[in-house]
């Protein structure tokens, strides 16, 4: 088990480290840093005297090593078009995006599991085949268009819902939360729902699948045979071995949602990380995307390393196979 | 081959039409109405500036008089926009083909550029194995870590910063192309590089081999055919995908400009519409893109189910 854990970590560090070199590279070579922070105007003279200040006139290897120095302590410089420290616009933008992809994760799996569990156990009912098609659907659909629907339905039309923003929010010390106000509730409803719709029905098609195959195994008709209610089997049987799959797939797709939270962000002027992101790439803001691309990728190395760790403690077989011996 | 086997053998079209794809295809109603539905928009789409009613590209006619025209069946539809018009007074219609025409071209160039780069990275990764297996396959994994759609986003960007921003004429084209193409490649080149460890050891290549044949006529001659399929299936999924990624990159907008809208371009300025209840800016090249992807997934879906004999 510990040698397990440890080599993940190897590994899991070693992705961070290429990623890291690769958000050196651009910050470095992608664009002239001098020329994005000065303007015009400014003499050849005042531009190498900015750049011997900056050290950017240091060998790599030293550059390098205090880009990575300076973004263990979370300091990725000053952004080129805010001229703000890159860390506080985004510690600034960082809540945002929380509380909209835990909701959109809570909506995903709230829904998702229970429809999967219907849909596998009743396979031929009318509600079972309704969403096989309106999920095909839905995958074809891209999340802006999901988002503007809603938008069109419950902010134009019936007019109960608001189209953009956070609502009200309440100061936590430095963080900004809208789950304290009524129109912080409101205004999440929307973007939660279009960010999580393409998980809920990955999700929901997943477990029923996975309900399918288990409700056939042998150990299913065994417990039929001993006379257990429907209720303790599907739920207290069937839907137990259903879980190492959707915890996978769940760790997984928290990068998926990370990712299409940048989409869904812009269609709900949403203001967090993503939009801070997608006004970085259309102004070649360089060092917010480095902070950007460093931050997503620790986010992503640190919950595979916990879905690898998660699978070893609800899998017994796997502890025995891997983890006993070394 | 003999050709006598040569002269026995039947035409293409004869064994095309008895081949289980063929069957296979004619017993879906499903995906005959896709495959029917894909081409109606692709042709369309090649020949926009023949079918459109409008050149949406020539600024010169454009009328702003003409500008937000509901469409035909509503109040104040106008006879010469079917399907009305835009904030600049664009026919819908025309815009739309237009659109199609350039959302297709950027996603179909990007799945080729994709695969060739995957391929060829399969291929030499699996032929040579040792060290440019390492590096490629490593790569590989540390972009596998983020999902395509932020890769696709970080190359735009670093693109832009690189042009500098200067506007260079269809240069968001290309800039497009490369960074969906090159976020698509590591399927391929998994794919490719499994299929070519087990062809490498059978006898045809040991055979080659030993008669003198270069490492690259091996591998792009010989091995390439043999490990072809599965890269048809994955490139027709990404496909669906490419087309969705390009329109939500142009939806951001660090895709294609207002001047060269793609489905994506049109939906973006018909959302700031969508408040004065003006819905049909939006709704029409959202209704085009969403039956282009769905029509593309389920083609893909079953051209899986077709060329993978393990689920028949």
């Amino acid at each position: 088990m510990f040698a397990f854990v440890m080599r993940r970590i190897i590994e899991a560090a070693i992705v961070l480290i290429v990623v890291a070199l690769l958000a050196f590279l651009l910050f470095r070579f992608v664009g002239d840093p001098i020329n994005q922070m000065v303007g015009q105007d400014v003499s050849i003279a005042e531009r190498e005297a900015l750049r011997r200040e900056l050290g950017l006139d240091d060998p790599m290897l030293v550059q390098l090593g205090r880009f990575l120095w300076n973004a263990l302590h979370f300091d990725f410089g000053i952004s080129y078009r805010f001229r703000q420290p890159v860390t506080e616009l985004v510690a600034g933008r960082f809540p945002a995006t929380f509380e909209l992809a835990l909701m959109a994760s809570v909506f995903a799996l709230a829904v998702g599991i229970p429809l999967g569990v219907y849909t596998g156990i009743h396979r031929n009912s009318m509600l079972s085949r309704f969403f096989l098609g309106a999920s095909l659907i839905g995958v074809s659909l891209p999340t802006f268009l999901i988002g503007i629907l809603l938008i069109y339905l419950f902010a134009v039309k019936l007019q109960w819902l608001p189209s953009y923003g956070r609502g009200a929010t309440v100061d936590v010390g430095f963080w900004k939360t809208g789950f304290l106000t009524l129109a912080g509730w409101k205004a999440l409803i929307l973007p939660s729902i279009t960010l999580g719709l393409f998980q809920l029905t990955l999700i929901a098609r997943l477990v029923r699948s996975e309900m399918l195959e288990v409700l056939r195994t042998d150990f299913i008709k065994f417990a039929r045979a001993r006379g257990l209610t429907d209720r303790s089997i599907y739920f207290g049987h069937a839907l137990k071995n259903t879980l190492v799959p959707v915890i996978t797939i769940i760790g997984l797709q928290i990068g998926s949602i990370i990712a299409f939270a940048v989409v869904t962000e812009t269609v709900f002027q949403w203001p967090g990380m993503g939009l801070l992101f997608i006004s970085a790439v259309q102004n070649a803001d360089i060092p917010i995307m480095a902070a950007y691309l460093m931050l997503v990728a620790l986010i992503f190395v640190t919950i595979n390393l916990v879905v690898d760790i998660l699978y070893v403690v609800v899998d017994p077989r796997i502890r025995v196979a891997g983890g006993a011996k070394a | 081959m003999t050709p006598f086997a040569a002269d026995r053998e039947p035409g293409l079209v004869v064994r095309a039409l008895d081949s289980d794809i063929w069957h296979s295809f004619t017993r879906s109603p499903a995906v005959m109405i896709a495959a029917g539905l894909t081409l109606l928009l692709v042709i369309a789409a090649m020949f926009a500036p023949w079918v459109a009613p409008h050149d949406p590209t020539d600024l010169a006619k454009l009328d702003l008089l003409d500008a937000r025209t509901p469409p035909l069946w509503l109040e104040g539809g106008d006879p010469r926009f079917v399907l009305g018009t835009d904030n600049q007074g664009r026919d819908m219609l025309s815009a739309i083909l237009y659109g199609l025409q350039i959302s297709i071209g950027v996603s179909v160039l990007a799945v080729l550029l994709a695969m060739t780069i995957g391929v060829t990275a399969g291929l030499l990764a699996g032929y040579f194995g040792g060290w440019v297996e390492t590096a490629i396959m490593r790569i590989a994994d540390v972009q596998l870590t983020f999902p395509a759609i932020l890769t696709a986003l970080l190359i735009n960007g670093s693109a832009r910063a690189l042009l500098g921003n200067k506007a260079v004429d269809g240069a968001e084209f290309w800039v497009l192309v490369v960074s969906i193409g090159l976020s698509f490649w590591v399927q391929y080149a998994r794919t490719v590089r499994g299929s070519t460890l087990v062809e490498k050891n059978k006898d045809y290549v040991q055979a080659a081999r030993l008669i003198g044949i270069s490492p690259l006529a091996i591998m792009f001659r010989h091995v390439l055919p043999n490990v072809l399929s599965p890269v048809l299936v994955i490139a027709t999924i990404n496909l669906a995908l490419a087309i969705i990624t390009e329109a939500t990159l142009s939806f951001l907008g660090v895709g294609l400009p207002p001047t060269m809208p793609s489905l994506g371009t049109l939906i973006r300025i018909g959302n700031n519409y969508l408040f004065a209840g003006e819905w049909w800016i939006v709704a029409f090249p959202g209704l085009a893109l969403a039956s282009l992807v769905l029509a593309v997934n389920l083609l893909g879906d079953w051209l899986r189910d077709a060329l993978n004999p393990k689920l028949q």
